[in-house]
C-alpha cells in the first residue's frame, strides 16, 4: 500500500512548530493536565465546578489542533484542490456553498438538542467523574471522528445519506437492516424526547402556558416571514424572542388569570396533545411552523449557552454531587439500573458519542460545505461544542443538592410523590435531607419537584440556580421556567422535524412497491405515512407517561443504546470506506471507536435482554411480574392488577425492541465484515466517490485564515487589480 | 473593536438571508434576466426546500 507523501506546497505537511506555539500549546497541555489532576485526586472535600470546564476545554483544544487535524489531513486527505459539491452541483437550493461560520452554526443547531442536555443528568446518579470522563473522552476518539467522517464521506458522495452509503458500500442486507434500524430508533428517539416533555409540563400551568404560547408565536413568524416581511429571518425572530420572554413572564400570573386550573393537565391528556401536535405539524407547509420554530429554537439553544457558559464563570459554584457515587459501583442506582459499565457509556450518548449525528452528517451539511478540509471545523468542531453543552449540563445537575437530586429523578413508585414521603425514601438510599429542603426548592422555583423525571426539570433547576447565583435579583422561578421553555422548544422543534422525517422515508421505502404512496404531494399518502409515525412514537410514549416503573427509567436505556447502535452502523461505515480506500493503516481510527462501541451497546444489549435481575433485564421483569400476577399479588410500585399487566407488556415490547435492534447493527456488521475481507485481500476496493473536479474556489480551512491563506487571498486581490 | 463589529454584522447579514438576496439580484444583474420579487424568491426557496426537511437530533 502507498502511503502518504505529502506535496511541498499541502499546508498540511509538517513544518517546524514556531516557539511561540510550542508555549502556546504546552501552557494548553499544563491547564489540562492540573485541572485533570485535580478532579483525579479531590476526593471528599468541596471541588469546584470550574475544573470540570477547564480539564475539558484544554482536551478539546489539543485534540482540535492535534487529532482532528491528523484524520483529516493524513487519514482522509481531504483536499481542498478538489471542488465540493455545494461548488459543483450549486443549485440555491439544497445545494449551495456556504461560509464555514454559518455552516458551523447551521450544522451545531441540527446536531444539538435536548440530548446532551438530559443524558449527562440521569448519569450524575454516578457521580460527576465517569460522566466527565466519558463526555471529553468519548468525544474525542469517537463521537466527534464519527461526525466528522461521516461528513466528510458523504461531501465526497455528493451528500449521500448514511443508509444509501451502507446499501451502496457494504450491500443491499446491510442496507435494508440499516434502513429499518435508523427508522426504529428514530421512533422511540422521538417517543423519549415527548416523554420528557411531557414529564416537565405536567401538572406545571406555568410551562404549559409558555409553551403553548410558542405554538402562535411561531405560527405568526411564519405569516410575517411568507406575506409581511418576506426573508427578514432576523426581524421575525427578534420579535419572536421578545414575545417567547413574554409568555415566560406572563406564565407567572396563571393563577390571577384564573386560568390556572384549566391548564394543569396530566400526563395523558399532555400525550394526546402531543400526539395532535405532532401530526398537524407534519401535515402542514414547513414555513408556517417547521421553519420559524426552527429559528426560535436555534436562536434559544445558542443563547442560553452561551449564558450558562458565562454564568457559570461568574458563579463559579462548587460541586455537591461525589467523584463517585456508590450507585456507580454496586448498580442500584433509583434514576436508571445497571452498573457504571455499560450503563454510563449507554445513558450519556448525545454529546460522546451520538449515532443521529451521523444521519444530519450525511444528509444537509455535506451539500453545503465549501471546501473539503471545513470538514474538521463543521464536523469536528461543531461536536466539540456539543460536548461542551453536554459538560455543562453535568455541572448544572451537579451543584444542586443530592437530597434534591434524587428525590426529583427516583419514580413515583419509589418517592410517594409527598417531600416527607421522599425524605424517607431518600434516608432509605443513605442520603439525609429533610422534607423542609425539598419544599423550600419546590418553593422557590414554584413548581412539584418530587419526582420530576427526566432530566430537563433538574437541569432546569441547576441552571435556575447557577443564573440566580451569577445575577441574582430573586429571579430563581423565572429562570427555571425559562429553562424548561429552552428544552421543550427545542424537543419540540426535534418531534416535528423527526415526524416529517420519519414521514418521508416511510413514503420513500414504501414508494418503491406502491409508487403513488412515494408522492410527497399526494395528501392521502402524507396523511397516512404521518398517522403511521405519529402512532408508533404515540404508543412508546403513552407506555412510558402510564408505566408504573417510571417511563424514563424504562425506555432511557433503550433510547441510549439504541442511538449508539445507530453509531455503531456509522463506525461501520467508515472503517469499511477506509478499508475499501485501500487505508487500511488508519483504519484504526474508526475501528478502535466502533470496537469500544460494539462492546458497550452488545453489553449493554445483552443485559437488557439475557439479565436474570428484574431491575436490568427486561424479560426477566416481565417474567416477575407475570409470576406474581398469576400467584395474585403486586410487586414494586404497581397499584393493581391491571398495572401489573401493563409493565408484563410494556418490558416484553421493549425487550423484541431491544433484541431486534442489536440483531439489525450485527447483521450490518456481519456484511461489512464480509466487504472488509475482500477489500484486504484485493488491496482496496471501487467505491462511489465522485471522481475529482478541480475547484476554483479560495477560502481559508479553519476558523480563522492562516497567515499563509491570508498572503494568498491578498495576492489574489493584487492581481485582479 | 471597529473590525469585531464588522464581522459581527456581516454574521447577522448571512443569517438574516439577505446576503443571499443580494448575491441573487447580482448574479441576475450580471447574467441579465429580471429578478423576481423578494417574495417570490423567498417563497419558492421555501417551496423547493420543502421536501429535504433535515432532521434535528435529540
Amino acid at each position: 500500500m502507498s502511503t502518504a507523501v505529502p506535496t511541498p506546497n499541502d499546508s498540511g505537511t509538517r513544518r517546524r512548530p514556531t516557539a511561540r506555539s510550542v508555549a502556546v500549546w504546552s501552557f494548553v497541555a499544563l491547564v489540562g493536565a492540573v485541572a485533570w489532576t485535580v478532579l483525579a485526586l479531590a476526593r471528599g472535600e468541596s471541588v469546584n465546578a470550574l475544573w470540570i470546564l477547564f480539564a475539558a476545554l484544554a482536551s478539546y483544544a489539543i485534540a482540535y489542533r492535534f487529532y482532528a487535524r491528523f484524520i483529516t489531513y493524513r487519514v482522509l486527505r481531504a483536499d481542498d484542490s478538489r471542488a465540493t459539491p455545494a461548488e459543483r452541483l450549486h443549485n440555491g437550493v439544497d445545494y449551495e456553498v456556504t461560509d464555514r461560520r454559518v455552516l458551523f452554526g447551521h450544522h451545531f443547531a441540527a446536531i444539538a438538542g435536548a440530548g446532551p442536555l438530559v443524558g449527562p443528568v440521569l448519569a450524575a446518579q454516578m457521580g460527576y467523574l465517569p460522566g466527565t470522563i466519558w463526555i471529553v473522552v468519548g468525544v474525542i476518539f469517537a463521537g466527534a471522528v464519527q461526525d466528522l467522517t461521516v461528513l466528510f464521506f458523504s461531501m465526497r458522495r455528493d451528500g449521500k445519506s448514511l443508509g444509501q452509503m451502507v446499501r451502496e458500500e457494504i450491500g443491499p442486507v446491510g442496507g435494508a437492516a440499516a434502513l429499518v434500524a435508523v427508522f426504529a430508533i428514530m421512533i422511540i428517539i422521538l417517543a423519549v424526547l415527548a416523554l420528557i416533555v411531557v414529564n416537565a409540563l405536567a401538572e406545571s400551568p406555568w410551562g404549559v402556558f409558555s409553551i403553548a404560547l410558542t405554538i402562535p408565536i411561531a405560527l405568526f413568524m411564519g405569516v410575517y416571514l411568507r406575506y409581511l416581511r418576506p426573508g427578514r429571518v432576523l426581524e421575525a425572530t427578534g420579535i419572536g424572542v421578545v414575545l417567547l420572554l413574554a409568555a415566560i413572564v406572563g406564565g407567572g400570573y396563571v393563577e390571577q388569570l384564573g386560568i390556572s386550573d384549566s391548564l394543569t393537565l396530566s400526563k395523558e391528556t399532555l400525550v394526546l396533545a402531543l400526539v395532535v401536535y405532532g401530526f398537524v405539524a407534519s401535515v402542514l407547509p414547513v414555513w408556517l411552523l417547521l421553519t420559524p420554530r426552527d429559528y426560535l429554537s436555534t436562536f434559544m439553544k445558542v443563547g442560553v449557552i452561551v449564558l450558562l457558559a458565562v454564568s457559570l464563570l461568574i458563579a463559579r459554584p462548587v460541586l455537591a454531587n461525589d467523584a463517585v457515587t456508590t450507585f456507580a459501583r454496586e448498580g442500584n442506582g433509583p434514576v436508571f439500573a445497571g452498573s457504571l459499565f455499560p450503563f454510563v457509556f449507554i445513558t450519556i450518548a448525545c454529546g460522546a458519542l451520538s449515532g443521529f449525528h451521523a444521519l444530519i452528517a450525511s444528509g444537509t451539511t455535506p451539500k453545503m460545505i465549501a471546501k473539503e478540509r471545513q470538514v474538521r471545523l463543521i464536523g469536528y468542531g461543531g461536536m466539540l461544542m456539543e460536548s461542551f453543552v453536554a459538560i455543562s449540563a453535568l455541572i448544572a445537575a451537579s451543584v444542586i443538592d443530592q437530597g434534591v437530586y434524587f428525590a426529583m429523578n427516583s419514580p413515583a413508585g419509589a418517592t410517594g410523590g409527598t417531600a416527607e414521603s421522599a425524605s424517607q425514601f431518600l434516608a432509605g438510599i443513605g442520603i439525609t435531607t429533610p422534607p423542609e429542603t425539598l419544599t423550600a426548592t419546590a418553593q422557590a422555583v414554584e413548581e412539584d419537584i418530587v419526582s420530576r423525571t427526566g432530566g430537563a426539570p433538574t437541569l432546569a433547576l441547576g441552571i435556575s440556580q447557577i443564573f440566580q447565583s451569577a445575577f441574582g435579583g430573586g429571579l430563581q422561578a423565572f429562570w427555571y421556567h425559562f429553562a424548561i421553555m429552552f428544552e421543550a422548544l427545542f424537543i419540540l422543534t426535534a418531534v416535528d422535524a423527526g415526524t416529517r422525517v420519519g414521514r418521508f422515508m416511510l413514503q420513500d421505502t414504501i414508494g418503491n412497491v406502491w409508487k403513488r404512496f412515494g408522492d410527497l404531494s399526494w395528501r392521502p399518502g402524507n396523511l397516512i405515512a404521518s398517522a403511521v409515525v405519529v402512532g408508533a412514537w404515540g404508543y412508546f410514549l403513552y407506555a412510558g407517561v402510564t408505566d408504573p416503573l417510571g417511563g424514563i427509567n424504562q425506555l432511557f436505556p433503550l433510547f441510549g443504546i439504541a442511538n449508539q447502535l445507530l453509531a455503531a452502523i456509522a463506525l461501520t461505515l467508515v472503517t469499511t470506506l477506509l478499508v475499501k480506500h485501500g487505508r487500511v493503516r488508519y483504519a484504526w481510527v474508526a475501528a478502535v471507536p466502533l470496537a469500544w462501541d460494539l462492546v458497550v451497546t452488545m453489553t449493554a444489549s445483552w443485559q437488557k435482554v439475557f439479565s436474570d435481575n428484574p431491575a436490568i433485564g427486561y424479560f426477566a421483569q416481565a417474567d416477575a411480574y407475570r409470576a406474581a400476577l398469576d400467584a395474585g399479588r403486586l410487586l414494586g410500585a404497581a397499584q393493581d392488577a391491571g398495572q401489573m399487566q401493563q409493565v408484563v407488556t410494556n418490558s416484553t415490547v421493549n425487550g423484541v425492541l431491544q433484541a431486534v435492534f442489536a440483531l439489525l447493527v450485527i447483521v450490518v456488521a456481519v456484511n461489512a465484515a464480509v466487504v472488509v475481507a475482500r477489500a484486504l485481500r484485493a488491496g482496496s476496493l471501487p467505491t462511489t466517490e465522485v471522481p475529482a473536479v478541480p475547484s476554483r474556489l479560495r477560502e481559508p480551512a479553519g476558523l480563522f485564515p492562516t497567515a499563509e491563506e491570508q498572503r494568498e487571498a491578498a495576492g489574489r486581490e493584487e492581481v485582479l487589480r | 473593536m471597529r473590525r469585531l463589529v464588522q464581522e459581527l454584522r456581516w454574521y447577522l447579514r448571512e443569517v438574516d438571508g439577505r446576503s443571499r438576496w443580494e448575491r441573487y439580484l447580482a448574479e441576475c444583474a450580471a447574467h441579465g434576466h429580471p429578478p423576481l420579487t423578494r417574495r417570490e424568491f423567498e417563497r419558492r426557496r421555501a417551496d423547493a426546500r420543502a421536501g429535504a426537511v433535515s432532521s434535528r437530533c435529540c
